[in-house]
């Protein structure tokens, strides 16, 4: 049985009937992430540990106190603390660090004990690689190295969450967590052929995400289909009182309308999205987008017409202005962020030093890479005395105008269309010599992280060099379920999310 | 931005940089910079900063629990990955000679 291939749901039923165990399973994905190494997806990996947890999954099966999620395994991006695993966020600085908490995430999905009743019973694979502290478009500033497409070895994985992506890619794991900042669950998701989604802000808990930007960071799942993703999603999302932007409201079945019409009670099934209306921003469309791309984005959005959807034309307009809003306020909450490390309490310490402040500065200068030295220094700019208004605040005032401008749209349009990123996947090393490049690569994903947005990737065709493209979907606060719903009913009508890398056996 | 603004920045983000790292990072930050500047086109007088996104639905008041404690003692995990320690306290180079 080719279990890397096999959608989560049906996993659950195999495991229900006890068709399968999740030892059986968890063995299979330890053995192919054992004979996968050359993608580098993973940063730490504990058979026995895995294996101890798939055995009390299958006492719960057993006993019949499993839940819908019990017993399949899953992949953490690294930025997540996990007890027993290494939790170092791809940084030198943590290297080795072990965590004496989980994260919510991890928490909610785990094994369920006493102290944490309300778990979903997946059992953990190990620990995937990323940008180091999930800053970068393309998992090349990971201090252990460049994750490698599994579509093709000579391009990147996308980032930061490249680890994840292509490990689900790679069929080294059924489903991933991820972390999406500005694009980071979104891109590396349609860079691998994935679905993606990151829910609105405060949907899923940041306790235990190692932070980067507190106010845009989100947490959501990366796996094969829409389907895979409102299960793993309705299992993360929870009111965490242990973070002080988790909302109240948060925790429900993002699964309830995959199957449904758009409209409640309509009976067209050859028409089921009939009276949804898609927006097309014309600032996505516009110069600077791959023309493969703008294509097969564009048959998709033929294909949502053809399901009942109505298209219509409507305006971002400060779509480019997101990119230098996003790279002043996401660099100020990060050099913030990233102050705790300072030798003193956890992580690396410079051997060297002459007093306290040349410890602080030894060890920050040697545990950090040279992309988040960037970025805190960016930051530290930015907030410093002089320049705090005209950056910080200033970008602050726009982000209002950017949420106030997805308002406007969504009274012309439910859903929003667009693509990921302005290309496919690009080749290890191309722009990873200058900064701004890389940065201009985010430029269809950074608004929706400034207004905190849901927004998903689902695959949508390949490139002449059969590289996947993936196109975008946002929605207004809270329609996750409804995004879903969207993105199932055109994987039930096309097949682009079942492909498989041909270089993955 | 020049160069004694980089050490200074640097300092203050309490990073070293060398002379030649200083002046690679020099033009990165200049070519950052002048993308962000675009910024300073935009009239947004009159507009409140939006610090995070909820606040743009909804007031949001810091959330409030009863003063009781609530976490049992976690001393020897938390000090688990301290780079130095003596007896349960974290060790640091003398500050106070």
């Amino acid at each position: 049985m080719s279990w890397h291939n096999t959608p989560i749901s049906l996993m659950a039923k195999a495991l229900a009937a006890k068709e399968v165990s999740s030892t059986e399973l968890t063995q299979y994905f330890l053995d192919r992430i054992e004979a996968g190494k050359q993608w580098n997806a993973y940063l730490d990996v504990n058979a026995h540990l895995s294996l101890e947890q798939a055995s009390k999954a299958d006492k719960l099966i057993f006993a019949g106190k499993a839940g819908k999620l019990t017993g399949i395994p899953v992949a953490h991006k690294d930025v997540f603390v996990t007890r027993g695993w290494k939790s170092t966020a791809a940084s030198k600085i943590l290297a080795g660090y072990q965590s004496p908490f989980d994260a919510t995430v991890v928490a909610n999905l785990g094994i369920p004990d006493e102290s944490n009743p309300y778990g979903a019973g997946m059992v953990c694979l190990g620990k995937t690689n990323m940008d180091e502290f999930a800053m970068g478009s393309s998992n090349e500033n990971s201090a252990y190295g460049p994750v490698l497409n599994p579509w093709n070895a000579a391009h990147v994985a996308g980032g930061s969450s490249g680890g994840s992506a292509a490990a689900v890619a790679a069929g080294l794991a059924p489903i991933a967590t991820g972390t999406d900042t500005g694009g980071s669950i979104r891109q590396p998701s349609a860079f691998c052929g994935l679905t993606g989604i990151k829910p609105s802000y405060g949907r899923v808990s940041r306790y235990g995400m190692i932070a980067y930007a507190s106010s845009l960071d989100q947490a959501g799942p990366m796996g094969k289909s829409a389907e895979d993703c409102a299960l793993v999603l309705s299992a993360m999302s929870s009111h965490d009182q242990r973070d002080s932007t988790s909302l109240a409201d948060s925790g429900e079945d993002y699964g309830r309308y995959l199957n449904q019409s758009w409209q409640e009670g309509s009976a067209n099934s050859a028409k089921p999205l009939e009276s949804l209306r898609i927006g097309l921003p014309k600032e996505f469309f516009a110069e600077g987008l791959a023309s493969d791309v703008a294509k097969s984005v564009n048959e998709a959005a033929k294909t949502l017409e053809s399901l009942g959807a109505k298209l219509v034309e409507v305006s971002l307009p400060k779509t480019k202005l997101s990119i230098p809003v996003y790279y002043v306020l996401a660099p100020a909450e990060a050099s913030s962020n990233l102050s705790r490390f300072d030798g003193v309490r956890y992580g690396h310490r410079a051997s060297e030093y002459k007093d306290l402040g040349d410890m602080y500065q030894k060890s920050r200068t040697e545990g950090f890479g040279a992309e988040v030295k960037r970025r805190i220094l960016i930051g530290t700019y930015v907030l410093c005395h002089g320049y705090y208004d005209a950056y910080y605040l200033q970008a602050q005032k726009i982000r209002r105008i950017i949420a106030a401008d997805f308002q406007a749209a969504f009274k012309e349009c439910d859903v929003i269309l667009g693509p990921v990123a302005p290309d496919v996947a690009w080749r290890l090393g191309e722009k990873s010599k200058d900064p701004v490049q890389m940065y201009l690569e985010d430029i269809y994903t950074l608004s929706t992280n400034l207004a905190g947005l849901p927004a998903m990737s689902a695959p949508c065709g390949f490139n002449t060099n059969s590289l996947p493209i993936g196109m975008q979907l946002i929605g207004n606060y809270f329609s996750e379920a409804r995004l879903l719903q969207v993105a199932h009913q055109y994987q039930k009508a096309t097949d682009w999310h079942l492909r498989q890398a041909s270089g993955v056996a | 931005m020049n160069l004694d603004d980089v050490q200074r920045i640097a300092h203050l983000s309490r990073l070293e940089l060398s002379q030649a790292e200083a002046e690679a990072v020099l033009p990165q930050l200049q070519a950052i910079f002048s993308l962000v500047e675009e910024m300073q086109a935009v009239d947004t007088s009159g507009l409140e900063p939006l610090a995070h996104p909820i606040l743009f639905l909804r007031d949001l008041a810091q959330p409030l629990r009863v003063d009781e404690v609530s976490e049992s003692d976690h001393r020897k995990e938390n000090m688990k990955s301290a780079p130095a320690q003596l007896e349960g306290y974290f060790l640091v180079p003398r500050v106070i000679e």
